[in-house]
């Protein structure tokens, strides 16, 4: 028995050091090969501080949509039984599992100028690919159901009680929403703010395939590396770890990170 | 039942010839060519099993230089290819193959209009997709461009303001194939090879080739080597004969490569 335990113990510390090692020795690999001169040199290119700041731009702008647009739908799947919720969910998910190029293709013959909304848009003075507006979209895409899947686990831990008695108090829903269950669930809205944000950062096959590649205008970070690669791997390396450091450094600022999910706030909420 | 299909699995592994493996790094406006070839040297010796690794020359040749192991490195441009002689990893490098760039415009009637010959590529208002000038096609594509600056009644400027018509820089050159053929953009320079081959109906579907003058358009050359690390050097040697022999080059010739003709 004892030793059952001991040896339970060492497998799960001999799998621990080796996710440890999968994860941190591909990092570790690239931290070695830069060079500092070239990420010096890179840093004072202005395409790359373009590239850097689209980004950040992009990503930031995709995340606000992703809250605003994805909140009513993590409260629904999160909160209300109702038929056909299995399909929603699924739908939803559908970003997820798609090839992002597909993805960029699947956007393009619905937004392009010849797509199936093209002749309405086009009618409006709007011509979304090869521009920024179509990075964002892109993003956007991908990240929702990160951030709907996170919502609504978050919102499905809260309390019943607290719920039930805004009810016999005659809370409107939107009332207990905004005053109960999305203040009760922040750690998991952050963290599925955080998850979406990285998504959107990360992004490039549904960008380049949707949004094409024009520096200043849609080359983010990812297609900035990717064509870096064509060229100068090391300075592609370079661009890679500037990404990084930044994308570490927004998520440690922030305290958000894909772990804050599940964690209630305030009262705690047990089931 | 499932016993049945178990015993025949293990009875299909037994009678299989001792594996021999060719790896073949080949550009990717190679893929369908060099399928082909694979597929017909693996015909010719049924120990052979020829694997295709396709992908941007320069990525090839970055993936060999970095310990990649492949017996035949076929690459789009020189300087790829150059990249690895310079690191001593390959064999006397071959010219095999030229491919030259066309215009392709999307069958749209406004397009029709506007775009009739090259000297409309500078019409203001075209939205033109290239491959980006990182990438063999997209530096092809520029070099056409500065050419026909110089010819007669195109005008000095004539690059520049095709340039200027530019929407986008394709990662790759089927990447403007696509954003064309979707009607995204109205044209874009691409390979012939990109809109040829037995499948061309497919691929030439809403769009429209205009050919570039040989006087102003760029071959492309297509470089291939065995490596010095050769796993397989018979394989090697039979691929390479293969791909430079008359067989090879008419193959090559049906997918819109310009052949170096036999002996060279």
């Amino acid at each position: 028995m004892k030793l059952a335990a001991l040896m339970a113990r060492a497998a799960g510390g001999a799998a621990i050091g080796a996710v440890g090692a999968f994860l941190l020795l591909p990092v570790l690999a690239l931290l070695l090969q830069v060079r500092p001169r070239t990420l010096l040199a890179e840093l004072a290119d202005p395409t790359v501080l373009d590239a850097l700041r689209l980004s950040l731009l992009t990503s930031a702008g995709a995340t606000v949509v992703v809250v605003l647009l994805g909140l009513p739908v993590g409260l629904l799947l999160g909160t209300r039984e109702f038929p056909g919720k299995r399909l929603l969910e699924a739908l939803v998910a559908l970003p997820m599992v798609l090839p992002p190029t597909v993805a960029g293709l699947a956007l393009l013959l619905a937004f392009g100028r010849t797509g199936l909304l093209g002749g309405a848009l086009s009618l409006l003075g709007i011509t979304v690919p090869f521009s920024t507006l179509a990075v964002v979209i892109a993003q956007v895409f991908v990240a929702l159901p990160f951030f709907i899947g996170a919502s609504a686990a978050g919102f499905r831990g809260v309390n019943r009680a607290y719920t039930e008695v805004a009810a016999t108090l005659r809370a409107s829903r939107p009332y207990t929403a905004a005053r109960i269950l999305v203040p009760l669930s922040v750690p998991s809205l952050a963290a599925g703010a955080a998850m979406g944000w990285a998504r959107a950062l990360g992004e490039f096959g549904a960008t380049i395939t949707f949004a094409g590649n024009v520096p200043g205008v849609t080359q983010t970070m990812p297609l900035a590396v990717y064509l870096r690669l064509e060229t100068d791997f090391d300075a592609a390396i370079a661009l890679a770890l500037m990404l990084l450091a930044v994308s570490f450094g927004v998520l440690f600022a922030l305290g958000a990170s894909p772990f804050s999910l599940g964690r209630t706030g305030a009262a705690g909420a047990s089931r | 039942m499932a016993l049945v299909v178990l015993l025949g699995a293990c009875g299909g592994d037994r009678e299989a010839p001792a594996g021999r493996t060719l790896t073949v790094f080949a550009a990717a406006s190679l893929v369908e060519a060099f399928g082909e070839l694979a597929a017909e040297l693996e015909r010719q010796d049924s120990t052979l099993e020829v694997r295709l690794n396709v992908a941007g020359s320069q990525q090839l040749a970055g993936q060999l230089v970095r310990g990649a192991v492949a017996d035949i490195f076929a690459a789009a441009d020189r300087e790829a290819m150059q990249f690895a002689a310079a690191r001593g990893l390959v064999l006397e490098p071959r010219v095999f193959a030229h491919n030259r760039l066309v215009v392709v415009a999307a069958r749209q009637p406004e397009v029709d209009m506007m775009l009739v010959d090259l000297l409309n590529l500078a019409t203001p208002g075209l939205k033109l997709v290239l491959a980006a000038p990182e990438v063999p096609a997209g530096r092809y594509a520029r070099e056409a461009l500065r050419n026909l600056s110089g010819a007669p009644g195109y005008g000095p400027d004539f690059a520049d303001r095709v340039l200027g018509n530019v929407v986008s820089d394709e990662v790759n050159v089927r990447a403007v194939l696509t954003k064309v053929r979707l009607g995204e953009a109205h044209a874009g320079i691409v390979y012939a090879s990109d809109v040829s081959g037995p499948d061309s109906i497919a691929r030439r579907e809403g769009i429209r080739v205009i050919p570039i003058p040989d006087a102003f358009g760029v071959r492309a050359e297509y470089v291939i080597a065995r490596l010095r690390s050769v796993g397989d050097s018979a394989g090697a040697e039979a691929f390479l004969r293969l791909v430079l022999g008359p067989q090879g080059q008419a193959v090559l010739a049906r997918y819109g490569f310009e052949g170096v003709g036999p002996g060279r």
